[in-house]
């Protein structure tokens, strides 16, 4: 199935499959194998925390179904605590493809889902739902939050196609459907009972707290569909951002590529949204840091954006869950905290530059 | 922008221009008494007229004198100086999406003042001025150095692109905060949907001078925004030294927004729109520009403050809501007719 044609640079590796090709950086592929063990010890480290400590190696074998000699580790571990994390590793996973496709496309380092539209159209959504019928909830909410966030990406396409829809003007038809999206919901908040307003609050946020296997399988089975023809999209990625132009003249279909591209990436980044609220920059910063280990050739990025992302999400996830324990930061203002002060590191780097 | 109509307006002459401020001053104050007369309890032009002056006591000139009259005036202000603050950041930043909204400056001022209701507990109504003042300077700060960060120069897209970003960095960090404490979330909701509902003369009186500093301060500002709104190699060809005049605007800015935020909560697209119609009518000189803001301004958002009492009666809706849904598309609608390509 697959055959390593290596080229006199070495750089990369090849694998192919009748006419289908990948290029496997081979810078990318330690930095991705040390993201991975990182991904793995942090989810040992972060399922041990918590209320009720478990020891990792008790972790790891009520994981994998074995006896601990302790009836509650097989619940605490296998029912509370691991649905959250690996939701919290997938959403972190498919918001930072989502935001590298979407910085390919633009060409603009701030671009990310959130500024399509879709956090606010999700947001006001969930929190129509849960201010206006909090009886209702549960189950729905995701549908709900989905439904919202698709609807409002297609109200933006919509309106910002004229003759072909120019990234930034999606972009910026974005932030305006997004400011309509946002007012309403703060006329809801503002006259929603306290408790439920709060409740809206932690969604808007973005919060993994309380998700069951249930929501686990939800954003599995959407990024099995979706996360394929992004990684089959690195080849185009790679020529839209030279620019248009460039990208003509190689014989790229234009505003086909990114028509598919955006609507992947909008998908994808909605079934995040739908299932752990609108977490903030993990989508914004992860491709950011990617870029930096294993360059700008989409190949490597995109996979290495992913794991960034989920990476960061289970840090965020974990410092949030324990520092200040008892309570808990929804994971989103977490990785707000942690993504603003990079974004500054990353504009101090550029005017020195 | 609007250069066909700005090239017919300027031959009509200063006299049209001053008949128009003339109109909109009459407007305005139309405008100022029917937001005196509509509210829970209508009363009718003529006993607003009374019941402003009269200390007698009555039902009337107590709604008048302590909740109606604080309310307009404070729409009124707020109004000016968010419509002359965009102005201002447009000249500057030579961007027709700049404003204290979009670009987050009044997203910090708001995560000041909520961090301080937190941090203090129910600090004295003059500090809450000062810290949205505080937060506006930083935003502003931040913003214009994000704008400009990224490959290519810095273009009006990447600046509001770069305000959309941090102003969802500044909304999430003040979500934050109000999730840390139910009180404190209770108390500024409402302060934090941009309302001018409950403002008294008090804190009236604490935010104007800030406003009105502003506002003074902008007179001669004007000449060399307009100089600045050429580019900056143009300004400085005429003998103006650019950085100390971006310097004093971007002071009055904050003075402006922050003021303005201070009083009513983040007001947003205000800043937007009145400067786009105030230079669809005026043209590009800033001496004219300024005034018809200012004057659009508070048109703008004491019309929004009437219909949010009038909307959904007996609820009120937050002024800062009105001004989003009617701001908003006309945003869009620059968004569309700017990128042609």
């Amino acid at each position: 199935m697959t055959r390593g044609t290596t080229s006199a640079g070495g750089a990369w590796f090849v694998l192919r499959l009748g006419s289908l090709s990948w290029r496997v950086s081979r810078r990318a592929m330690p930095v991705a194998g040390i993201l991975l063990i990182l991904i793995v010890a942090t989810t040992v480290v972060s399922v041990g925390q918590g209320e009720y400590r478990i020891g990792p190696l008790d972790v790891v074998r009520a994981t994998l179904g074995l006896e601990t000699g302790n009836p509650d580790h097989a619940l605490v571990v296998r029912e509370f605590r691991l649905p959250r994390i690996v939701l919290a590793t997938l959403v972190g996973a498919a918001l930072a493809l989502s935001g590298a496709v979407l910085q390919g496309i633009t060409g603009n380092p701030l671009a990310e889902p959130g500024v399509l539209g879709i956090n606010q159209g999700a947001g006001l959504a969930a929190v129509a739902l849960l201010t206006l019928a909090p009886a209702t909830s549960g189950a729905l909410l995701p549908w709900v939050a989905l439904a919202g966030g698709l609807l409002a990406a297609l109200l933006i396409y919509l309106l910002a196609w004229n003759r072909g829809a120019a990234a930034i003007r999606l972009l910026l038809v974005g932030i305006g459907l997004g400011a309509i999206a946002t007012s309403l919901t703060t006329f809801l908040i503002v006259f929603g009972e306290v408790l439920e307003v709060q409740r809206a609050l932690v969604w808007l946020s973005g919060s993994v707290y309380g998700r069951t296997w249930e929501h686990v399988r939800m954003l599995a089975l959407w990024m099995l569909v979706l996360v394929p023809p992004v990684l089959l999209g690195a080849r185009s990625l790679n020529i839209l951002s030279m620019g248009d132009a460039a990208a003509r003249g190689l014989g790229q279909r234009v505003e086909l590529a990114r028509g598919s591209l955006i609507v992947v990436a909008v998908a994808l980044a909605s079934g995040a949204v739908a299932v752990a609220g609108t977490v903030a920059f993990a989508g914004l910063v992860a491709p950011h840091a990617a870029r930096r280990l294993v360059g700008p050739a989409f190949e490597a990025l995109l996979p290495v954006s992913a794991l960034f992302g989920a990476l960061l999400l289970l840090v965020a996830d974990l410092v949030g869950r324990t520092v200040i324990a008892p309570s808990q930061l929804p994971v989103g203002l977490v990785t707000a905290v942690i993504g603003a002060p990079y974004l500054l590191y990353l504009l101090w780097r550029q005017r020195s530059a | 922008m609007t250069s066909a109509s700005v090239t017919v307006r300027q031959r009509d002459g200063t006299a049209l221009r001053f008949a128009g401020l003339a109109v909109g001053a009459a407007v305005l104050l139309l405008l100022f008494g029917a937001s005196l007369a509509v509210g829970s309890m209508s009363i009718p032009l003529p006993a607003v007229f009374g019941g402003l002056f009269s200390a007698d006591g009555s039902v009337t000139s107590l709604i008048l004198q302590t909740v109606r009259l604080p309310r307009a005036l404070s729409a009124i202000l707020v109004g000016a100086s968010l419509g002359v603050a965009g102005a201002i950041m447009q000249a500057l930043t030579r961007n027709p999406l700049a404003s204290p909204g979009i670009l987050g400056v009044n997203a910090g001022a708001a995560l000041t003042v909520v961090a301080a209701v937190l941090v203090l507990g129910n600090p004295p109504l003059a500090t809450y001025a000062l810290f949205a003042l505080l937060g506006a300077a930083v935003a502003g700060a931040l913003v214009y150095a994000l704008g400009n960060a990224g490959r290519g120069s810095s273009s009006p897209l990447r600046l509001a692109l770069a305000g959309a970003v941090l102003m969802s960095f500044l909304t999430s960090l003040t979500t934050a905060l109000l999730l840390l404490d139910r009180n404190t979330l209770d108390s500024v909701r409402f302060w934090t949907a941009g309302s001018l509902a409950g403002r008294d003369m008090e804190l009236f009186a604490l935010a104007a001078p800030y406003m009105l500093t502003g506002l003074l301060l902008s007179v001669p500002l004007a000449r060399q925004l307009t100089a600045l709104s050429l580019g900056d190699d143009v300004a400085r060809g005429l003998g103006q030294r650019s950085g100390r005049v971006k310097l004093f605007a971007a002071l009055v800015v904050v003075l402006l927004a922050g003021g303005a935020v201070a009083l009513a909560g983040p007001v947003a697209f205000v800043g937007l729109v009145a400067p786009h119609l105030a230079r669809f009518l005026a043209g590009v000189d800033y001496r004219w520009v300024l005034p018809y803001a200012a004057l659009l301004g508070a048109m703008l958002v004491i019309v929004g403050d009437i219909g949010a009492r009038v909307a959904l009666r007996p609820q009120e809706v937050p002024v800062g809501v009105v001004m989003a849904l009617i701001g908003a598309p006309f945003f869009i609608y620059l968004a569309r007719s700017m990128v042609k390509q």
